[in-house]
């Protein structure tokens, strides 16, 4: 049992909202049409801008022709470095504003002629049109002095350095002599992985509608981050962030690809500067993928020893993945294997390459989501080589406490994670032998693999505001990009306050808002509910300080502690008023509460935490797949997920954002895959079309469930749900035609070729 | 400029277009109906599907200029329990493919009912499974992932339909 400790208040009211499967309260709108995203404001005067991608690796421009392009009716303006007016680069990153993370690459888009990577935007064409910008931007031309280029990550790899580490992303481990244990331990295996690049891919390609009002800046985007933008655009256009206002509320999808600041978003708005019309840049596809970074490739090695009952030895875990000259994040691969497993030697080791290409960015656990791939796998392939059932393999390793450095586990449920999903999969259906399960011609396999992604609060600020009718509103700057953001946090603060959840209104995606957490690391809904909670205790401070000033009040004399926030007011017993009595008692129209929360304050909560603690969720992942054994097809045919998330807020989006990330998951075990040409450093499949996502006929029915046992260290108890289903989700692919063709698969994405 | 009419979610719109204006550019751009999506503009993705007569297509594989005289639904003129549905078994998150499913649903009902054939249904075999339904709705991608949720909505009002 982890110990449980308090760090936020104790819950005063009951939950009659929170966990329950609530609809999103922007249904109607998503299934109507109503819904506007950020392509779809209109605007008087409003102009079109298109990209002209460079088509070289490195190099610079030595000439532009814009002729052509200038001759097409409807044409406004051809930007290039020879006459774009200028933006200011990129901020350097500093530890102590975060916001300098935003930044997509470190290019100063058209102030500069060189050329950094194959599809770098060298031009912006401004029309009357979408297609008048369109078809002008085909004939920019440029001529190019072209450079030697290092884009080939293959054959890059011998020469990766170790990545810097930092405070909470170490890129090293050792633990005892990991290497000596491995060659002496009398059971192993050493298994090197690769797995590709991925786009994210969000139905919404990237689009940003920007107008200048002197120098004011009104901006429709998708962001994930809509202070981290606002922040970047100030630095960039030398305005106060006070001038630009950031219309967010609705992004449709972004996965860690609209959490930075890219060139699209970047050059749109130049535009509109050196116009002086309003521009709409909405990227095409294959602009997306020539703008916007994906997720690393990478190359791994894990090897395992074990001693013959199965208890692990040595744990050796190495990652090679790339960044850019111009940017891009390293990422932490081998993240799981500091955690997962009560190994008696580890050496642990992530090492990076440099190249030529776009920078790279957060997808969908960064990290994790590969790293457990290549580490769940090796896992399942000791088994076969134990002749173990790869669960008792793991309940044999799992750890009482964090295996490198005896650190507390805030929460860890893994092994009721497993005894629930064998047990609504039907493991004990499974015969052990590798190739004999069948239905009909198909082979039938059945895999299994951990899930683990850490647990994270980000700093946000929240206003609570109480009307004389009752009404509650929560103001935050939210991100909503499909989590169901504003539900979650509406059912929350509708228990917090004691009040039906029509009574609640949430505000968000909006700049004007305060500042919400952004949307990533899985941190979006507890870093919020914090907020949410502390601002609904403020306000029932105000709220009961009022009252005890009045003299009829059955509130006098009653503590905060005493009383009970519910149907709308405050009780003590049987006895209280309700909001609205207390406001009108107190002559006041309304009342409101904030809570701001700093980035010192959030830096030195979560470094105090991180010394004492290991956050994370988890989950178990069972998958079963029908492999045809002539053309070496493989189909999921089955899931079920169990995953340790803490409290789950609402049961009907938790459960939807938790299947989401399985999808994603079978889409990078099965298919998923953007091709780089490693002599040009282009990316060759820039579409829907040849990069392929899984669809509807590619998922089968998926059984999520979690164990709803509260994590004492976040608020509420909840653990954010985004990523953590992506994690070993391709494993328990991979382990699964193990299992139904005795072929291990060690190159993703698992392709035909490679199982016949 | 091509002088087109179409009758659009009920109403008859006279639009001047180049002949190289999709329909889906003519109706989010000139029209104002930014119900159906543009996620890739080459009909890999069904974020655009509206329905033309009551078929459902790709907008953005179809010139504004072929539809002249044709009457075309977008999720604007949409009214039918698919949208509740949706919303009940959680068919969408982010909510970008969401136009684009629910027409796609409403059209797919209807070729299923009319017999149209799938790789999925037998010869005479008229039962709408769910794999049917994943097998005709493979053109309506969604990245956020809520296929589940989008087969289970389909099924609970065509079994109403059925029933």
């Amino acid at each position: 049992m982890t110990t449980k400790y308090a760090e936020t208040a104790p819950a005063t009211t009951g939950t009659k909202y929170v966990g329950r499967p609530i609809d999103r309260l922007d249904g109607l709108a998503k299934t109507t049409g109503e819904a506007r995203f950020a392509a779809e404001h209109q605007y008087p005067g409003l102009a079109h801008a298109a990209l002209v991608h460079a088509t070289i690796a490195r190099g610079r421009v030595t000439a532009v022709d814009t002729a052509a392009a200038r001759a097409v009716t409807g044409v406004i303006e051809v930007l290039t470095h020879e006459n774009a007016p200028p933006m200011k680069p990129a901020p350097k990153f500093s530890v102590l504003d975060l916001s300098s993370l935003a930044s997509g690459t470190s290019v100063n888009y058209l102030a500069t002629d060189e050329v950094h990577w194959n599809g770098q935007p060298m031009a912006v064409v401004v029309a009357e049109t979408p297609e008048a910008a369109r078809h002008a931007a085909s004939l920019v031309r440029l001529t190019y002095e072209e450079r030697p280029a290092v884009v080939d990550f293959a054959a890059e790899e011998p020469n990766a350095v170790q990545q810097r580490s930092n405070p909470v992303m170490p890129s090293a481990a050792d633990k005892g002599d990991a290497r000596a244990a491995l060659a002496a331990a009398p059971v192993s295996v050493d298994l090197r992985f690769s797995t590709p690049p991925h786009h994210h891919n969000a139905i919404e390609p990237h689009a940003t509608t920007a107008v200048w009002d002197g120098d004011e800046l009104t901006l429709h985007e998708g962001t994930q981050n809509i202070p981290w933008l606002r922040k970047h655009l100030s630095q960039r256009f030398g305005v106060p962030e006070r001038n630009i206002r950031v219309l967010s509320p609705f992004v449709g999808g972004g996965f860690g690809g609209k959490g930075s600041v890219w060139a699209g978003t970047l050059l749109a708005v130049l535009a509109a500067r050196a116009t002086g019309r309003a521009v709409r840049l909405a990227l095409t596809r294959e602009s997306v993928y020539h703008t916007v970074g994906g997720r690393t490739p990478s190359t791994q090695r894990v090897a395992l020893g074990a001693d013959a009952e199965g208890n692990l030895t040595a744990l050796i875990h190495t990652s090679v993945s790339r960044t850019s000259r111009i940017g891009g994040m390293p990422e932490q691969i081998t993240s799981g294997s500091r955690h997962l497993y009560a190994a008696q030697n580890v050496h642990l080791r992530q090492n990076l390459v440099q190249l030529d290409l776009l920078a790279n960015t957060a997808m969908r656990a960064p990290g994790e989501s590969i790293g457990t791939f290549a580490l769940e796998s090796a896992v399942d392939e000791l088994a076969w080589e134990l002749g173990l059932d790869p669960i008792e393999l793991r309940m044999r390793n799992e750890p009482e406490r964090d295996p490198l450095h005896g650190k507390q586990f805030a929460h860890r449920m893994l092994r009721e994670a497993y005894a629930l999903g064998a047990d609504r999969f039907g493991w004990r259906e499974r015969d052990p032998r590798p190739g004999v399960m069948r239905d009909g011609r198909w082979l039938v396999g059945m895999g299994v693999a951990t899930a683990y992604h850490p647990s994270w609060r980000m700093p946000a600020s929240v206003t609570l505001r109480l009307g004389a009718d009752g009404g509650v509103v929560v103001r935050c700057g939210l991100h909503e990009m499909g989590m169901g953001a504003a539900t979650a946090q509406a059912q929350i603060a509708a228990d917090a306050m004691g009040v039906p959840m029509e009574a609640v209104r949430v505000e968000y995606g909006d700049s004007d808002l305060p500042p919400g957490p952004g949307a990533g690391g899985s941190a979006q809904t507890a870093s919020a509910a914090a907020g949410v909670l502390a601002a609904a205790e403020k306000l029932k401070k105000s709220l009961l300080a009022m009252a005890r000033r009045q003299p009829d009040s059955p509130l006098r004399g009653r503590r905060l502690e005493e009383v009970e926030a519910r149907d709308g007011g405050l009780f003590h017993g049987g006895r209280g008023q309700t909001y609205a009595e207390i406001l009108a008692g107190a002559g006041r129209d309304h009342v409101e509460a904030a809570v701001k929360s700093g980035m010192l304050s959030f830096m030195a909560r979560t470094l105090s935490e991180r010394r004492r603690y290991v956050k994370a969720a988890t989950g178990a992942q069972f998958c079963e797949v029908r492999v045809d054994p002539d053309t070496g097809e493989v189909r999921v045919s089955r899931w079920v997920g169990v995953f340790d998330v803490g409290t789950v807020i609402n049961e009907k989006t938790a459960n939807s954002q938790l299947r989401g990330g399985i999808v994603m998951g079978i889409g990078m075990a099965l298919s998923e895959e953007t091709l780089v040409d490693q002599r040009t450093g282009r990316i060759m499949n820039p579409s829907l079309a040849e990069y392929h996502v899984p669809v509807h006929a590619d998922i089968p029915r998926i059984d999520v469930h979690y164990l709803d046992e509260p994590d004492p260290t976040m608020p509420l108890g909840l653990i954010g749900v985004g990523e953590v289903s992506i994690t070993g989700a391709a494993a328990a692919v991979a382990n699964a035609v193990r299992h139904a063709t005795g072929k291990r698969v060690v190159d993703l994405p698992i392709t035909l070729d490679k199982v016949l | 400029m091509t002088e087109i009419r179409m009758k659009v979610n009920g109403s008859v719109e006279s639009l001047d277009v180049e002949p190289w204006v999709s329909l889906l550019d003519a109706l989010r751009e000139r029209l104002g109906l930014t119900g159906p999506k543009k996620g890739c503009d080459q009909g890999a993705c069904g974020a655009c599907t509206v329905l033309a007569d009551g078929m459902r297509i790709n907008a953005c594989l179809a010139l504004a200029v072929q539809y002249d005289g044709r009457e075309i639904t977008t999720i604007e003129g949409v009214a039918h329990p698919l949208q509740e549905a949706f919303v009940r078994h959680d068919g969408f998150q982010c909510g970008y493919c969401t136009s684009g499913q629910i027409c796609s649903a409403i059209g797919m009902l209807a070729e299923h009912a009319a017999g149209m054939p799938s790789v999925v249904t037998g010869p005479g075999d008229r039962e709408l499974s769910e794999t049917e339904v994943r097998e005709r709705m493979s053109g309506n991608l969604c990245r956020c992932g809520a296929y589940n949720g989008i087969v289970d909505a389909i099924m609970d009002v065509a079994g109403k339909d059925a029933g």
